[in-house]
């Protein structure tokens, strides 16, 4: 019988995952094996079946009042089948024994017809090799009135820190994810994935200017690394307001090819769109990436050395499985300038040859896998930060970024600063508006002159799109100099 | 299913709530150089539940639809509720609003349900087919897919209203890749409808993505300058769509807009009028009712350049001391929010052809690219590519560069509107020329 929804106060996830999915759906490892069976009846080369079940909670506040308390259930199962490059994949938000058989006939239908039944005999679940977020689960999410008054204190910090703030907006979300991947290699692997983030977003207005500042964090944490003695959502508050009020007096950024100072931390966007997704398997496989047949050859200056980690305890990019079972590991993708790894996930490892890296991940149940990143970062350099300021006639120095995009085929990437400074004589000077920095993929990397030893990884907001997937993940950078990128600001 | 959820939210003391529950079926085929490559079919079913108790309130959705977990969902709704703090401006909206009539909006068409998997399938192969067929020059492919979905969508609430409605969708998309010398380019193109019927000719969708890629080989980029800009209709919606964002609702209570207090200002050249119309006869953003069971209708948002409209739901208008606009968009787990339907910048008279030959040097801007659009200040900076004009004629393809300016006067710098209006998104405009604006390139 289900037990159904998640109970207001915090609910106790099983020790056993893997029976959670068992209780809930009324399954057995039986039924597993006689729907991969049915998958693997035609003449296919792999099978696996993905469970999910994610609990997700959200409370908002805005203009001083909580406005939105948000619980979401989403639950449901896929059947994968793979035939040399093609997928098969069908889900469904209703879980049962008949379903899933269903769903394994429609996945295999894109496989040739003259396949033999196959037995297949499911390990004993295996249990991932590292506990990467030990989060007893009640700590995951607190009671709603202990959430709606940490954004009361949010709001109230952010307004303290000057009068000129004229609006909060903050919110809490946090979340716990239940997987089972069951395979046609016997794989039976489950787990329990937590996630917290805070987001705050300030108005600032000084007579007729009006502008904005936003700051956050998060990860596989439980609720209390938001409060605690580092009191850490309350110092996102301050940074949301400080960036508000900073921007107030930007002014116009300029505009061409200059000189860039990117800061330590989620300045690492840089990396994840110059050169992370270009490096991701399917695009390889299939020649449309610009870095396709750049493995071994140098994209980058020696001073860099660029790592994809899933396996760092806590972060937002960290798994301890990717969604094909896969554990999760660390893996260069560039070693001293040079190209030596892409990021696989099962279809395109089997297909080129090599072997999978954890990079296999998908939103929900309701996608197939693809090959993504977790955590992508640069090592620390010997510089110090002040010395590569220092270093810069005439440049720009950015801190805060938004958004960015790639287009993998061309390598054009772009990355939207939300605070950054003008250097002057190695100072940095006046705030500048937002603007986009643009760049070459494969070359924007052979241009960093300078790597200093700050290496810091993002505070953990991060959201990467793909094909329409959102997957969380984490980027990190020390501070570094990139010899000449288009800045695009009005200022021509 | 919505009559028993409604119910049992009262039983737990929920003071007003209401409730939707979407139903979907989707299938997609798509083909890689000629080869099948994915098939997926899906079904989905989503309870969405939003309670008052009192001033307060509290959303939630589920997957779960078993008898009692449904009960117990709503009494969970109606606890959370009852912890929020009281909101004065929050409630449902009047039951004078609410819609009357169901009208056939012609945005359900089930005929094209019923191809068999392999008419699907030879769709999409048509349509990679005529790209990788095209030119010698079309090297690679990130393929071709056809997909059909249909959902229906049900509301009710505590205030005794019930109604529903259904509608289908149909999209074919190809992406193929154009190579030369070692540089790669890729060109996408696409139609989608809400009837199989009206969906564009695979081979003629297959023939304009490869065209869109080829025209990009060799591109480079051009000097830092000031020059006039011309959107291309896809870049052009982008800029229906900041304006769009701007004037939803939340973002005015919230002062996150650039074109806050600005009703009744010339907000954009007198060439400029925007209309939201979410009864739009085969719109694929068409509904009878929003969010909130509230009718729909058509906005004129911009007149002339002139401001006249905000699209609001319930609580934004309250929050305004405005009406609402019937335009409540609502994802099924969440409280409603303002958000355009069927959002147009009007066709106005010139040719595109004659807009592009107007320019002695500009860019005509056929792909954006970034998140470099502040909604407060209106700041924009976005990367671009296209083609360069030279007295009035297309001389080479431009890329890595950005255009920047900020939102205000780049519509108030409209000089010429074009005739070819296409609504193949939901938020569509024709062919735009800008004055003028930085690009930033070598």
């Amino acid at each position: 019988m289900n037990t159904s929804l998640d109970p207001p106060e915090p609910r106790t996830t099983p020790a056993v995952p893997e029976r959670f999915f068992f209780d809930r759906f009324g399954l057995d490892p039986g039924t597993l094996e006689s729907t991969l069976g049915t998958a693997l009846a035609r003449r296919a080369d792999f099978a696996d079946i993905f469970f999910e079940f994610r609990s997700s909670d959200s409370v908002s506040l805005d203009e001083g009042l909580v406005k939105k308390a948000n619980h979401s259930i989403v639950q449901g199962a896929g059947v994968r089948v793979l035939a040399g490059e093609k997928t098969g994949y069908a889900y469904s938000d209703e879980v049962s024994v008949e379903r899933l058989r269903v769903a394994a006939r429609h996945a295999c239908a894109i496989a040739a017809a003259d396949g033999i039944e196959r037995g297949i005999d499911l390990r004993a679940p295996g249990r991932p090799g590292h506990d990467l977020y030990p989060v007893p689960s009640g700590e995951i999410r607190r009671p709603l009135p202990e959430r709606v008054e940490l954004l009361q204190r949010i709001d109230r910090e952010a307004r303290g820190f000057d009068p000129r703030i004229r609006n909060v907006m903050a919110s809490v979300g946090t979340e716990e994810r239940l997987v089972l991947v069951a395979n046609s290699a016997g794989e039976l692997v489950a787990d329990v994935q937590p996630l917290l983030r805070v987001n705050v977003t300030c108005i600032a207005e000084d007579g007729t200017r009006r502008q904005q500042g936003s700051a956050g964090g998060g990860g596989r944490h439980a609720f209390s690394w938001l409060v605690g003695d580092t009191e850490r959502a309350l110092g996102f508050a301050r940074e949301a307001a400080r960036q508000a009020i900073v921007n107030l007096d930007a002014v116009d950024a300029p505009a061409g090819q200059m000189t860039v100072v990117l800061g330590a931390g989620w300045p690492g966007i840089l990396l994840h769109e110059a050169v992370g997704h270009g490096l991701e398997g399917d695009f390889n496989r299939k020649g449309t990436s610009a870095f396709a047949k750049l493995l071994g050859e140098r994209v980058a200056s020696e001073l860099c050395t660029v790592i994809d980690d899933g396996t760092i305890a806590s972060r937002r990019g960290s798994l301890n499985v990717d969604d094909e079972g896969t554990p999760t590991r660390r893996n260069v993708l560039i070693e001293k300038g040079r190209l030596v790894g892409y990021l696989q996930d099962r279809l395109n490892a089997r297909l080129t040859g090599v072997a999978p890296t954890g990079n296999g991940r998908r939103e929900s149940f309701m996608n197939y896998p693809l090959p993504r990143m977790t955590n992508t970062f640069m090592l620390a350099g010997e510089d110090a930060p002040e010395d590569v300021i220092r270093s810069v006639d005439r440049g720009l120095y950015a801190v805060a970024f938004g958004g960015g995009q790639v287009d993998i085929t061309n390598g054009k990437f772009v990355f939207s600063a939300s605070e950054a400074y003008l250097i002057e004589g190695g100072r940095i000077g006046r705030p500048v508006k937002g603007a986009t920095l643009i760049g070459n993929g494969p070359d924007v990397l052979t241009r960093i002159s300078r790597v200093a030893s700050d290496l810091k990884l993002d505070d953990g907001i991060g959201t990467c799109g793909k094909d329409g997937q959102s997957v969380p993940v984490g980027v990190g950078l020390p501070t570094l100099r990139i010899d000449g990128i288009t800045v695009g600001g009005t200022r021509a | 299913m919505l009559a028993r959820v409604v119910e049992a939210a009262r039983r737990a003391g929920a003071t007003d709530c209401d409730a939707v529950f979407v139903e979907g079926e989707a299938s997609s085929c798509s083909v890689r150089l000629r080869e099948v490559e994915n098939v997926v079919l899906s079904r989905e079913r989503r309870l969405g539940l939003r309670c008052f108790v009192g001033r307060g309130s509290a959303a939630a959705s589920t997957a779960d639809l078993d008898g009692t977990a449904v009960e117990r969902f709503a009494a969970d709704v109606v606890a959370m509720a009852g912890v929020v703090a009281p909101d004065p401006t929050g409630g449902l909206p009047d039951v004078s609003l609410l819609a009357r009539d169901v009208p056939d909006l012609a945005i359900h068409d089930p005929a094209g349900l019923d191809t068999s998997p392999e008419e699907r399938l030879e769709r999409a192969r048509t349509c990679e087919a005529a790209a990788l067929d095209s030119d010698p020059r079309i090297v690679n492919s990130e393929g071709a897919e056809f997909s059909a979905r249909s959902s229906s969508v049900a509301y009710a609430s505590s205030r005794g209203f019930a109604a529903e409605y259904r509608g289908t969708g149909y999209t074919l998309w190809a992406a193929p890749v154009a190579g030369s010398g070692g540089a790669m380019q890729s060109g996408s193109w696409y139609d989608t409808r809400r009837s199989l019927a009206r969906l564009e000719d695979a081979e003629s969708i297959g023939r304009t993505a490869a065209a869109r890629a080829l025209r990009r080989l060799g591109a480079r980029p051009v000097p830092t300058q000031e020059v006039p800009i011309v959107f291309d209709p896809q870049a052009a919606a982008s800029l229906a769509g900041h304006v769009a964002s701007a004037i939803c609702g939340g973002a005015l209570y919230r002062r996150t807009s650039f074109l806050l207090d600005r009703l009744g200002e010339a907000i954009a050249s007198p060439l400029v009028t925007l209309v939201d119309d979410g009864r739009l006869c085969g719109g694929l953003a068409s509904r009878p009712f929003d969010g909130e069971g509230v009718a729909t209708r058509r906005t004129t948002v911009v007149e002339a350049g002139v401001l006249r409209s905000y699209l609001l739901d319930t609580y934004a208008a309250a929050r305004l001391g405005l009406a609402t606009t019937g335009n409540a968009a609502r994802s099924v787990g969440d409280v409603p929010g303002a958000s355009p339907t069927n959002f147009h910048l009007l066709a106005g008279t010139t040719p595109a052809a004659d807009i592009v030959r107007s320019v002695e040097r500009g860019l005509y801007v056929t792909s954006l690219s970034g998140f470099g659009v502040n909604p407060v200040t209106g700041d924009y900076s976005r990367g671009a590519a296209g083609l360069w004009i030279e007295r009035g004629e297309f001389v080479h393809p431009v890329e890595e560069v950005t255009i920047a300016g900020n939102l205000l006067d780049m519509l108030r710098g409209i000089e010429m509107v074009g005739d070819d209006l296409e609504p193949r998104s939901s938020i569509a405009a024709p062919t735009l020329k800008i004055s003028r604006m930085t690009i930033a390139g070598r």
